[in-house]
């Protein structure tokens, strides 16, 4: 009597709709998935161990290159940690300049999850114009800080550069006309049959497996759970501004997707409200020991010169202790647990990738499924590679 | 920010011999509890119907070469109901195991997994510790204090095995 | 052995090189290979603003078998080394290499234990982009650029039979 033998096939790390370097190892009975085991480290970079033998200004440009889809929203939870170290306050102006770049960065990487997400279930339109749209963000963000992807743009104590009044115009225009785009979106996806027949009851976490697995971000609040870390654990102004969390009651693919919608919309209105209530004042804390003076003082005056080497080279000496500093990115609640020995070089930099969880839970959403839908659950969770291997 | 820490005041009132240090930094709660008693402690703060620590924000591991005992693994624990958080930290000797909390929140299998991998702990009763971000046969514990950032063999040409 | 050797000495080769050259050189397809942050930037440049189908590159294919060209975009660790090779391997000839952005040249800011210093330690590469991300616009400059260097290719210089007019690569 011959027994059952289930096919094991590998979705391997060059795929396109793992969206980057994800191994499935899927076994599966016809169609099937008996058992889905996910293999990852296949960008593991050792960027924990890298911050460790740089200076704290130094680890800035590595924390860009983890969730390469959200770079503004990476730097603040790195410099509000160390902030939060050294009990620094952050001036008011540059505080909502944060808020303002990081909900525009919010959108930009769900541009890019709707794009790609859609592109892998079979709707081929509207990958491009969601790209044309994060074009105008990119184009927002490397006026102001200089780099598209990786900007780099906040320091510990503020934000490196003022924002310049041609892009004020430019923020002004793209959140007047967002609204619109997102209307296109919705017109050719919500009420799509074969989108709803794709997407509904697929790929469903209940909201006490959630909370388990340690899912954050719109995956949780999908399944019906209204958490949120602007809400709960207020960072950067975050509690002056007037907005709502989104959340779903089944869990499913299709909550995810209305789930992160409407969070588009709310970040646009966070971007519209930061604008117009932008308070005037510095940009950088006026700390000595911590903040880089003015490129026009370091070329006329001797001690700002000074003041520059010694922060770039050697930096500052924070206090002994240990910290945890988390913020809203756009996969979820992305920390990091910074332990200083009081010299100039932390002791060790620990960072909490919200995807790495979110995949965690990623089994349980897809076996006893088909096959086709595993694509559907992988992009709904809307992992990020460089963050889960670090 | 509540002014009273319900956890750490139930950890008092149930456990008072297990607190081996407790500091207040920032605002953040963190105590530090001998190894032996992580599983008995992590059950309790699960199920106790006032405190509700249902969500484990983290696992990670530390090292803390040359104190002994030499590693440190940290707990960084979050209750929904009273929005409040905080962190355990168990000391573990270089060769000594840690019980692990997989059987409590699900969240740990993976993170128990990253952290032997890069520290070399390994966990009891966990289900399938093997290497996540590294491959199999692979020599070290790269998060060690004594590893070197650019490993050991850097300078001698990489080939790959196809 | 092949057409190429029977024509060698004759006239008709350099006009069946311009026109398998001319061929080649406008429908480069590249294989997806995006890694890390690179990859983002590799997409941006077949989408609206950049387009590189009017460059040739009509298609991304999935399978290493139908392409021609590997744009490795991205930090290679030691881990994803073999996995590399192989479908370097699995691609027919003629193939070219492009490796986008710091880290696929020399390991860019990553001197770790688990980064390999640069793409060209296990594949021969062609063009190199530097840039953490370089913008779309150099990865076309560098399209552009080996559209050229096929351009000045021989039939009778294969790889694996060198011919009698084999120009000594």
């Amino acid at each position: 009597m011959a027994e059952k033998q289930y096919m094991t096939i590998n979705m391997g790390p060059q795929h396109p709709a793992t969206h980057g370097v994800l191994r499935l190892v899927l076994e599966l009975d016809g169609e099937v998935i008996v058992k889905a085991i996910p293999h990852i480290g296949h960008l593991h970079r050792g960027v924990e161990k890298l911050s460790e033998s740089k200076t704290y200004h130094q680890v800035i440009p590595l924390t860009d290159r983890l969730d390469y889809t959200n770079a503004m929203g990476n730097n603040l939870a790195y410099v509000l940690a160390v902030e939060k170290l050294l009990g620094l306050e952050v001036p008011k102006r540059a505080q909502y300049l944060r808020v303002m770049m990081a909900e525009l960065q919010r959108i930009a990487a769900h541009l890019i999850w709707l794009g790609t997400h859609v592109l892998d279930i079979g709707a081929l339109t509207p990958i491009f114009y969601t790209f044309r749209e994060r074009e105008d963000v990119l184009r927002i963000f490397e006026e102001v800080a200089g780099g598209r992807l990786t900007p780099t743009y906040l320091r510990i104590g503020g934000v490196s550069k003022d924002l310049p009044e041609e892009t004020k115009g430019k923020i002004k225009a793209f959140v007047e006309s967002f609204p619109k785009h997102l209307q296109d979106y919705e017109t050719l996806l919500t009420q799509n049959v074969i989108w709803l027949k794709r997407t509904k009851e697929i790929g469903i976490l209940s909201k006490e497996d959630a909370i388990n697995w340690g899912v954050t971000g719109p995956t949780l609040r999908a399944s019906a759970v209204k958490w949120d870390v602007r809400k709960a654990f207020p960072y950067s102004s975050y509690d002056a501004f007037d907005f709502d969390i989104p959340f779903g009651s089944v869990g499913d693919v299709y909550d995810r997707y209305i789930v992160r919608m409407r969070e588009m919309e709310w970040s646009n209105a966070i971007v519209r409200q930061a604008l117009e209530r932008l308070p005037k004042g510095p940009v950088l804390a006026e700390d000595p020991k911590i903040g880089l003076p003015p490129k026009e003082a370091v070329q006329t005056d001797m001690a700002a010169l000074i003041r520059h080497f010694k922060i770039a080279s050697e930096g500052f000496y924070p206090p002994p202790g240990e910290v945890y500093a988390s913020v809203e990115s756009a996969k979820g609640e992305l920390g990091f647990y910074i332990v200083s020995d009081g010299s100039n070089h932390p002791f060790r930099v620990r960072i909490r990738p919200p995807s790495f969880l979110n995949l965690g839970a990623l089994p349980k959403m897809i076996e006893g499924g088909l096959i086709a839908d595993v694509v559907s659950a992988i992009g709904s969770v809307d992992i990020v590679l460089g963050e889960i291997d670090r | 920010m509540a002014d009273v820490h319900l956890g750490l005041k139930k950890l008092r009132e149930k456990f008072p011999s297990s607190i081996l240090a407790e500091k207040t930094f920032r605002g953040e709660v963190t105590v530090t509890v001998p190894k032996g008693m992580i599983l008995e402690i992590c059950r309790f703060l699960y199920s106790d119907p006032d405190l509700r620590y249902h969500f484990l924000t983290d696992l990670c591991g530390l090292d803390l070469f040359p104190d002994t005992p030499r590693f440190g693994v940290v707990y960084l624990l979050y209750s929904m109901k009273n929005n409040e958080r905080l962190r355990l930290k168990a000391r573990i000797g270089e060769g000594e195991s840690v019980a692990s909390v997989e059987s409590i929140w699900k969240a740990a299998d993976w993170l128990e997994r990253e952290v032997y991998d890069l520290f070399g702990i390994p966990f009891e009763n966990h289900p399938d510790l093997r290497r996540i971000l590294l491959w199999e046969g692979y020599e070290g514990h790269p998060l060690r204090k004594d590893y070197p950032v650019e490993g050991p063999d850097f300078d001698k040409p990489f080939v790959p095995e196809v | 052995m092949g057409i190429e050797t029977s024509l060698e000495n004759t006239p008709f080769l350099p006009v069946l090189d311009k026109v398998v050259n001319w061929g080649r050189k406008y429908s480069i397809w590249p294989v997806t290979f995006g890694l890390a942050c690179c990859a983002l930037e590799m997409m941006v440049a077949s989408m609206a603003t950049w387009d590189i189908a009017r460059f040739g590159s009509e298609v991304f294919r999935p399978s290493p078998r139908q392409a021609d060209l590997m744009i490795v975009a991205g930090t290679l660790t030691k881990k994803m080394a073999p996995m590399v090779k192989r479908i370097y391997e699995q691609m027919p000839e003629p193939k070219w290499v492009i490796a986008l952005g710091a880290c696929a040249c020399s390991g860019g800011i990553f001197r770790t234990y688990s980064v390999v210093q640069g793409v060209d330690q296990i594949l021969p590469v062609d063009f190199y982009v530097p840039g953490c991300p370089p913008k779309p616009e150099a990865l076309l400059a560098a399209l552009v650029k080996l559209q050229k260097k096929i351009e000045g290719e021989s039939l009778a210089n294969r790889k694996d039979v060198p011919g009698r007019l084999a120009l000594g690569k």
